[in-house]
């Protein structure tokens, strides 16, 4: 029984650490990336975990109306995205709990961080808090329902919601060039920039602008309890990519049971396209402005209709 | 003694309840006695309608009684149905006497509320065991008029009496329908019972009028849209613990009719029922949550959000019928235990909400979010059950709302073999309502709880509040947990509804409770399977490890300040967000078109130092197509009859002798 299911356990550990460790990294070489294509220097790649172990040593300064809610919320956003970010595949696909949570109980994981981070923004009971809250369940109200879309896509393709499934069937060759595929692809590239706050919609790097959504919901954090969100928000962006990652460019994933050299070299590509990806990520971020708040609805309503759209077509396509 | 013999004795003493309330009003402790009586006969009722269920379920009990019309009695029936719903509306029954035994001393006018409280759970439980429409018909009408009478209980409050207007009127539409629908049913001969409707096989046209009229009958009482008007205006009206009932249990009773008549009176459903059933559920659940999104009354809020949840209900039906249609019956199986885990859960969180409003209402007087905040402090309990509310509302795990939100979206994804266009165009968009409705739901109840309970109070009743009795707390505490063990532990719950489901559609899910590890898995685990209580175990070890780990290794020191707020120094409770504000995006992304939303800045002149004034318009546009003409159709009509108020003998007599011949005349050419 225990020698059973110990490579899967040993996967499961592995990527916990793996997904825990690397995601400060990735922050980091996005930051890195686009201030060299601004022709700045940059922080060395290693900054984040500095300013993460700095911010872990210091002491928290709470406002003086704060519930337990707001102490308890950076914890229980870290639990709900590493739980999510541990559960899809990343180098390999023999996940030893990948049954306990499908992709539509991930997104639903990453919406129960949300709900408490847009909580917490209100709890101080300052104008910024309320702001960021509100613009971000606006955004929410959007992005969700498009990636639910995109889960159906996924699902009616592999015929299955569990995500070590449909990365197993995407190295298939029964998948075939698609455009409901393309579209979702499309419309995760949009929810992805969306949800992890990114340029056009947030702006990552600003404090202070009235255009902000994510910083001001963090506004009134500090010490170990913004360490702990800002950790949460680089597993975001790392459980984003690797989505991607394991869904449309699935080649390299161990998959399970195989041998240690098939996950080493899975763990070489993994890191390979992550870096590709932050690389992309910077360079879209670059050479794009802002968008005006009320323009998001736009964005992310197209990404919306895509997925609807890649659905209708999976239904209607079926039958002829 | 049978458990149907049982559950009719304890309707009885609930009625005799309602007759010693009435003789003993005056008595101070009419309070305690009339809750505690309830709430003891409510509990037994639903411990034997669960015994009932998770036992014996696939045999229905009958019993006869010589009540009603005289050459039928009155039949009552205990099935796997109707145990099911005996044990919710049971539940939320005791829960809501639980809650009564300390809300109802703030009551100022018990002799209002006393009577009706254990009629209206006597009157919820007969619609629930009739087996003929005469015995079902007149239940209702009953729970409606007891229902009424609690509405009305504050009547002197503005509005109240408008609600109960309403509610009266949409009440009788309702039963009218349902009369209508029960008369096609009966057929010719008119046989009354249930058990000659389901041997009867209705043509296809009949059947489909039949489904209609059920769906305006049921429908109007669920608050389907376009007949939910009166339900956001009657169900906050109730004294709390009532509107608990109405929103989180009445509306059970009226999706039992519902199901009741199509799934087993009517036979075997056509593909376009479902069509039907699937557009108006996904229209109402979005529909609901974006009004709740526009209001700043808590109660008010819930009603909405019943609404929406009605709607969420009704998708699940309506793929059950679309699957039937096509003997599908696994896959129907699939739907209809989402529909009715969420029935399960919906009275579950609903009444823990409303039970919360009601808490907020004794502690401060104040339905209006804008006048509440920062109740977190000073009314701990009912802030973290309330909390669990919000959460389980939202359809996050690990509770129960996103169980039955996660089976509704794995059935919408089975039905890609359904061959029918009308169904692969429709499921689809359905499916994106649905996932636009439970974020917004989750906007929604960010909103509710951000505002009212988090921040700075708004006003001096929110400063110095002190949070409720005992018995209040302790009814949220049990629905709060229990909200919390179906969403982790949602095997059991399926496996229960195995026998209804097996009844309905002649299938049931596989058995959940012997799957390791206690996953929920609807058709293989390849397929889709999930595990709440290992989520739930793995969030909790995440975080108290990040705890343990951060507090022993790096820092627990922790010092109290101002707030920063960018450096804004001391603002007033006043500058924070409103729930209008809260609202503002999403009502200038949906609203616009849905209420035609206006805003209107008035400045003044430049120089003036008068305030700018912003005016929001919002415009219910299906009340101003749909009911202001009714309403003025009805008001032309009565205006133009009214002439015929005041005649003379002689014209009154020549009005007769017409009627009775163009009667006469109808008769005789009558084929």
């Amino acid at each position: 029984m225990i020698s059973a299911l110990l490579p899967g356990l040993l996967i499961q550990g592995a990527q916990m650490l793996v997904v825990l460790l690397l995601s400060p990294l990735l922050t980091g070489f996005v930051r890195k990336v686009k201030a060299r294509l601004l022709r700045r220097q940059g922080p060395p790649l290693l900054q984040h975990y500095r300013d993460l172990l700095r911010l872990l040593r210091k002491e928290a300064v709470v406002a003086e109306n704060a519930s337990w809610l707001f102490r308890a919320t950076p914890y229980m956003i870290f639990a709900a995205t590493w739980v999510a970010a541990a559960l899809v595949p990343t180098f390999a696909t023999g996940l030893l709990f990948s049954w306990s949570a499908d992709l539509i109980a991930i997104i639903a994981l990453l919406g129960s961080a949300r709900f408490f981070l847009a909580l917490a923004g209100m709890d101080v009971g300052t104008s910024f808090g309320g702001i960021g809250s509100s613009r971000e369940v606006m955004i929410a109200s959007l992005a969700e329902p498009a990636m639910i879309m995109i889960v159906f896509i996924l699902a009616l393709i592999a015929g299955s919601t569990q995500l070590s499934t449909v990365a197993a069937f995407m190295q298939t060759p029964a998948v075939g060039l698609r455009v409901s595929l393309g579209m979702a692809l499309f419309a995760l590239l949009m929810v992805a920039i969306a949800e992890n706050a990114r340029i056009p919609v947030d702006n990552p790097a600003t404090h202070l602008e009235l255009t902000m959504v994510h910083e001001a919901m963090v506004l009134e954090y500090s010490g170990r309890h913004l360490a702990v969100l800002e950790l949460a928000a680089s597993l975001k962006l790392l459980l984003y990519l690797s989505l991607i990652a394991c869904v449309f460019v699935p080649w390299g994933l161990a998959p399970a049971g195989a041998g240690w050299a098939t996950h080493i070299l899975g763990g070489a590509a993994y890191v390979g396209k992550l870096f590709f990806g932050g690389f992309m990520l910077a360079v879209f971020e670059t050479s794009i402005a802002k968008m005006r708040v009320f323009r998001v609805p736009d964005f992310l309503g197209a990404g919306l209709m895509l997925g609807l759209l890649g659905t209708l077509l999976l239904f209607v396509s079926r039958s002829l | 003694m049978p458990t149907i013999n049982a559950l009719l004795f304890c309707v009885a003493a609930l009625l005799a309840t309602s007759m010693i309330a009435v003789a003993l009003i005056r008595w101070k402790g009419a309070t305690q006695l009339t809750y505690g009586a309830t709430l003891l006969l409510t509990a037994t009722a639903a411990a034997l309608a669960a015994g009932r269920l998770f036992g014996d379920a696939a045999t229905p009990l009958t019993v006869t009684l010589p009540l009603g019309l005289p050459w039928l009695g009155a039949l009552f029936r205990l099935d796997a149905l109707s145990a099911f719903f005996l044990l919710v509306i049971n539940l939320g029954a005791a829960a809501a006497s639980l809650y009564g035994l300390g809300y109802g001393r703030h009551e100022h006018a018990p002799h209002r509320v006393l009577p009706f409280f254990p009629a209206f759970l006597a009157g919820m439980n007969l619609v629930i065991l009739a087996d003929d429409a005469f015995c079902f018909l007149l239940s209702w009408e009953f729970m409606s008029l007891a229902s009424w009478a609690l509405v009305m209980a504050h009547h002197r409050i503005d509005d109240n009496a408008r609600a109960g207007y309403v509610y009266i009127i949409m009440a009788s539409f309702g039963t009218m329908a349902l009369l209508l629908a029960f008369g096609l049913l009966a057929g010719p001969d008119g046989d009354y019972a249930f058990a000659a409707m389901r041997e009867a096989a209705p043509a296809p046209w009949l059947a489909a009028l039949v489904l209609i009229l059920a769906l305006l009958g049921a429908g109007s009482k669920a608050g389907l849209v376009p007949l939910h008007a009166w339900l956001p205006l009657a169900h906050p009206a109730a004294p709390s613990h009532v509107s608990a009932l109405m929103s989180g249990v009445m509306t059970k009773v009226a999706i039992y009719g519902f199901i009741r008549i199509t799934f087993d009176l009517l036979g075997t459903p056509a593909w376009w029922w479902g069509v039907i059933v699937l557009i108006i559920g996904g229209v109402t659940a979005v529909l609901g949550v974006l009004y709740a999104l526009m209001q700043n009354d808590l109660k008010r809020i819930l009603a909405y959000s019943t609404i929406e949840n009605i709607g969420f209900i009704f998708v699940g039906l309506g793929l059950a019928l679309a699957f039937a249609a096509n003997n599908m019956a696994g896959a129907a199986a699939l739907a209809l235990t989402a529909a009715l885990f969420h029935v399960f859960n919906h009275t579950l969180f609903k009444s823990l909400l409303f039970f919360g409003a009601g808490a907020v209402l004794t502690a401060t007087g104040e339905r209006d979010m804008e006048k509440l905040g920062g109740l977190i402090h000073r009314m701990p309990m009912t802030a973290l059950f309330v909390l669990v509310g919000c959460v389980a509302i939202s359809a996050l795990p690990p509770f129960n709302g996103f169980v039955s939100e996660w089976l509704t979206l794995q059935a919408i994804l089975l039905s890609l073999g359904l061959p029918q266009w009308g169904l692969k165009i429709a499921v689809p968009a359905i499916g994106g309502l649905l996932a636009l409705a439970a974020t917004l739901a989750a906007a929604c109840f960010v909103r509710l709880y951000g505002i009212a309970f988090l921040g700075r109070p708004r006003s001096a009743v929110a400063a110095n509040a002190t949070d409720v009795d005992l018995w209040s707390r302790a009814s949220m505490g049990v629905f709060a947990a229990l909200c919390l063990v179906a969403g982790i532990l949602p095997g059991f719950v399926i496996d229960g509804l195995a026998p209804v489901t097996q009844y309905m559609v002649g299938a049931h899910m596989p058995a959940q409770a012997s799957v390791p590890w206690l996953s929920i898995v609807p058709i293989a685990e390849s397929r889709s399977s999930y595990n709440g209580i290992l989520v739930f175990i793995f969030i909790t070890f995440s975080a108290l490890l990040a705890v343990a780990v951060i507090h022993r290794l790096a820092s627990r020191a922790v010092r109290r300040a101002p707030a920063w707020d960018c450096g804004f120094p001391d603002a007033s409770p006043a500058l924070q967000y409103t729930a209008s504000g809260f609202g503002q995006p999403l009502r200038r992304v949906f609203g616009a078109m849905i209420f035609h939303a206006r805003e209107e800045v008035e400045m003044p002149p430049p120089g003036d130092t008068s305030p700018a004034r912003l005016q929001v318009s919002l415009r219910d546009v299906i009340w101003d197509a749909l009911y202001a003409p009714l309403a003025n159709l009805v008001l032309f009509l009565a205006g133009h009859l009214n002439r015929l108020q005041f005649l003379t003998i002689r014209r009154y007599l020549g009005l007769v002798f017409f009627s009775l011949v163009s009667l006469l005349v109808v008769l005789a050419l009558w084929p």
